[in-house]
């Protein structure tokens, strides 16, 4: 037995022993998803005990360095890991944008000091990250943002604002773009800044969205004074490392509607729309919709698996998570229109018990933003001409 | 007959838009929905409406209506998409007042009609039973009692169920779910013993209901139309009702695609007007495109209606597949274009994909009515 086979039964045993029955069920409320941080609660004691045999065991981010608190696997040992959660519906112990966006960003750019101070508070669910990206002016047109860093002797002092920033009112610490050189060209006056929330001069107003609910910001910055050493990579070459957090960050979004867990949305269907004599969903039109859907689905998967592998293997194009970016948004905006289609008159209810206060169309409202997050998919197509096909004039 | 509005029905249209652009734009849904207002709708605009004659439109002028048609209904439903007013013109001047003067006796019109031309009497019409409208498989029970009947079963998704002063109710008096004949069509007093209305808060802020009937009497006089022979009078009502709704859906697709391209030449980015970036300029084009043809196959369908409602299935079944289709395209390249902005809640672009998703659902979606259009055809 290979040493990878060997792994998957010691990891297949350890999983079925430790995941409590109830963190193997798919995630449909937003208290499911556990995000850590200073001011976090846990839904159930099931979410406590689940999220904490995992950190001890380093894999709330099983590829990070054990010194971090990861787990230290190597890729093919974490795809296996991924592979057998996925196998029993095991929800992520652990979600944050430290895993997904800035410990990565860390790992490559950030000082030892750096690495030390934040990596292990990420894995340990300690302090929850915030994104301060956007701004009013500069969304797609990230590079021309504005916000301002003066430089006064070891610190610098940040005015400006934000907007879309998610979940600024919950988190703890922000990485956050700034322009430390207002004289130089936009792509070389940037840099990447690491803060507590809860400096003097930060502030967040909720905005609230289409599905009802308020899970991003505005995020204002009055003089926030803040060392020079938390600038991660060079000063002015912070968009170095905000192209790289990027990538990290589209490769995740192209991930989302998790399509491992949960019941084939034929299955769901029918429940609504019912079948006929021999089974088949009494709609042919919608199910030949699903099917369609499901082929796609099913190659998408098998193409994120290849970006992995091709990544490992040295033969990446660094900008194709662009386009896995794009299609993954593309393909969970579809999957919550035929949820839409299946659920009917049903599926339009917005607060009741029997509908779960509106569940599914809330969460269909949230997918379009899949599709702008991050960056949207125009700007993931401009990207996919310009960098990999490199067209003229792109 | 041209496809084009008349200069009558034009006039209508400018005064249609001029009421509610004015009384009744975004801002007004808003506020019911933000102050979860008990009624849902503006009873004070009703009446406006009805002094207007919109109450009245499609009631004959014996009645006291203006005996108007289908395309002026889709002018006026039109304006309605515009700015999403919640109103019971679709349920009580267009559904219930068709229902009435084409299934109606004597007794029953001049009962009722005259009540929906002066806007005192509100119907609605309760068909679907699961979550798709499938209206042969109408199952809700119609047992012979005495000389009436008795009701019993559930509705869903029973637009203004819960304000009506009439409900209009497909139930089967035989045979079974799926056939065509056995079905029958019921005036049912909504304070009847045994009628029991929830009120369903919709994604739209729009109102519906879920209704359920136990036991519920209705005398021989309640009976809309024949006993068993209801299906081409529910037919031709809700095909009406689809009309109505594409209309809708076209005066609510073109002021997304409006506001959308007003942002376009607003909104900057890498130092250019968004408008100036040619993937977007060819999708904008695209979706003028996509409503211009829906548009037309809208006023034709209306067109039919008025010609002769039994004859106009195939083309009402394309105007409300097609309105679906372009709707739910119009918003969500609404809201892709507004960027982050089209996802908040402040900014009035995602009350339009509420409404579209609800209109595309309300009397069969595009799946169902490109299905109709397929069985009609024999394949
Ligand atoms: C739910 C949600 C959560 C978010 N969370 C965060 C967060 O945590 N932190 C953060 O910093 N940001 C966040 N964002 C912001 C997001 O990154 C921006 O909304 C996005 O980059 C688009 O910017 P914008 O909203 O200014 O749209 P704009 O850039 O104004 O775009 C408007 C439209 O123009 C199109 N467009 C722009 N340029 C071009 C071009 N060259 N060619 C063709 N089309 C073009 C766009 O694709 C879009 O359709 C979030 C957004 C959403 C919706």
């Amino acid at each position: 037995m290979s040493d990878l086979d060997q792994f998957r039964r010691e990891t297949r045993a350890w999983l079925e022993a430790n995941c409590p029955p109830e963190m193997r069920k798919p995630v449909t409320r937003d208290e499911d998803v556990f995000w850590g941080g200073r001011n976090t609660k846990f839904a159930s004691e099931a979410q406590k005990v689940w999220f904490e045999r995992m950190r001890d065991r380093g894999w709330t981010v099983p590829d990070w360095p054990k010194q971090y608190g990861g787990g230290g696997l190597d890729p093919a040992e974490a795809k296996v890991l991924r592979e057998e959660m996925a196998k029993i519906g095991a929800r992520p112990p652990l979600s944050s944008f430290g895993i997904w966006m800035l410990g990565p960003a860390l790992l490559k750019y950030g000082t030892d000091a750096q690495k030390a101070e934040h990596l292990p508070k990420i894995t340990a669910g300690l302090i929850r990250w915030c994104q301060g990206y956007s701004e009013p002016n500069a969304g797609s047109d990230l590079a021309s943002l504005q916000t301002r860093a003066e430089s006064d002797g070891d610190d610098f002092v940040i005015t400006g604002q934000k907007i879309w920033t998610s979940y600024a009112n919950y988190a703890d610490w922000i990485f956050c773009l700034v322009r430390t050189d207002p004289a130089a060209k936009k792509h070389d006056g940037i840099s990447f800044i690491l803060f507590d929330m809860t400096s003097k001069g930060v502030s967040t107003k909720p905005i609230l969205l289409i599905s009802g609910k308020s899970p991003f910001c505005e995020t204002f910055f009055d003089g926030v004074r803040v060392p020079k050493s938390h600038v991660v990579g060079t000063i002015n070459r912070g968009w170095d490392v905000a192209k790289y957090l990027l990538q990290h960050e589209r490769a995740m979004i192209s991930g989302l509607g998790d399509r491992s867990v949960g019941r084939p949305l034929g299955q769901i269907a029918a429940d609504s729309v019912g079948t006929d004599g021999q089974g088949r969903l009494d709609d042919a039109m919608l199910r030949s919709q699903i099917a369609s859907f499901e082929v796609d689905e099913a190659a998408l998967s098998c193409a994120a698996e290849r970006a992995v592998d091709l990544a490992k293997a040295g033969q990446g194009h660094p900008a194709f998570s662009s386009a896995m970016k794009y299609y993954g948004t593309e393909l969970n905006k579809r999957r919550y229109e035929i949820l839409m289609s299946a659920g009917g008159a049903d599926a339009l209810e917005w607060e009741s018990e029997r509908s779960r206060e509106g569940i599914r169309p809330r969460a269909w409202l949230r997918t379009k933003a899949n599709s702008i997050e991050g960056g949207t998919s125009e700007v993931m197509l401009g990207i996919v001409a310009k960098r990999i096909l490199d067209l003229p004039g792109a | 007959m041209p496809l084009v509005l008349t200069e009558e029905q034009s006039m209508l249209r400018d005064s249609a838009r001029g009421l509610i652009s004015d009384k009744a734009p975004i801002a007004h849904l808003r506020q019911l929905r933000d102050g979860k207002d008990a009624d849902g709708f503006s009873r004070a605009l009703w009446k406006t409406f009805a002094e207007m004659g919109f109450a009245g439109l499609l009631v004959p002028e014996a009645f006291g209506g203006s005996g108007l048609g289908c395309v002026e209904a889709g002018v006026v439903m039109e304006e309605i998409g515009r700015t999403l007013m919640p109103s019971p013109f679709l349920s009580t001047a267009v559904v219930g007042a068709s229902a009435l003067s084409r299934g109606g006796s004597e007794e029953q019109k001049s009962a009722y009609l005259p009540k929906i031309a002066d806007g005192s009497l509100l119907t609605a019409l309760a068909i679907d039973e699961g979550a798709k409208h499938r209206p042969l498989h109408t199952a809700l029970q119609a047992v012979r009692a005495g000389n009436g009947f008795k009701l019993s079963g559930a509705k869903a998704f029973v637009v203004d169920g819960h304000v009506a002063d009439l409900l209009i109710v497909a139930a089967r008096s035989a045979g079974n779910a799926g056939d065509r004949n056995g079905l029958t069509l019921f005036l049912v007093d909504p304070k009847a013993k045994g009628v029991a209305i929830e009120r369903t808060v919709m994604v739209d802020a729009h109102n519906a209901a879920r209704i359920t009937f136990d036991n519920v009497e209705v005398n021989a006089d309640g009976v809309l139309g024949e006993v068993d022979g209801g299906a081409a009078l529910l037919e031709g009502v809700l095909n009406i009702g689809r009309g109505a709704v594409a209309s809708e859906m076209v005066g609510l697709s073109e002021e997304v695609f409006g506001r959308t391209v007003t942002y376009l030449k607003e909104r900057k980015q890498f130092g250019k007007l968004i408008g100036e970036f040619q993937a977007l300029q060819h999708r904008a084009a695209q979706l003028y495109i996509d409503i211009e043809i829906t548009r037309a196959a809208v006023l034709k369908a209306l067109q039919a209606l008025d010609n002769d409602v039994d004859k106009a299935g195939a083309a009402v079944a394309v105007a409300k597949a097609r309105a679906g289709t372009t709707a739910t395209l119009a918003v969500q390249e609404g809201v892709q274009m507004h960027g982050g902005m089209g996802m908040t809640d402040q900014f009035d672009i995602g009350f339009f994909m509420k409404r579209a998703r609800v209109a595309q659902e309300l009397f069969g979606d595009s799946n169902f009515h490109a299905e109709q259009l397929a069985e009609g055809k024999g394949y």
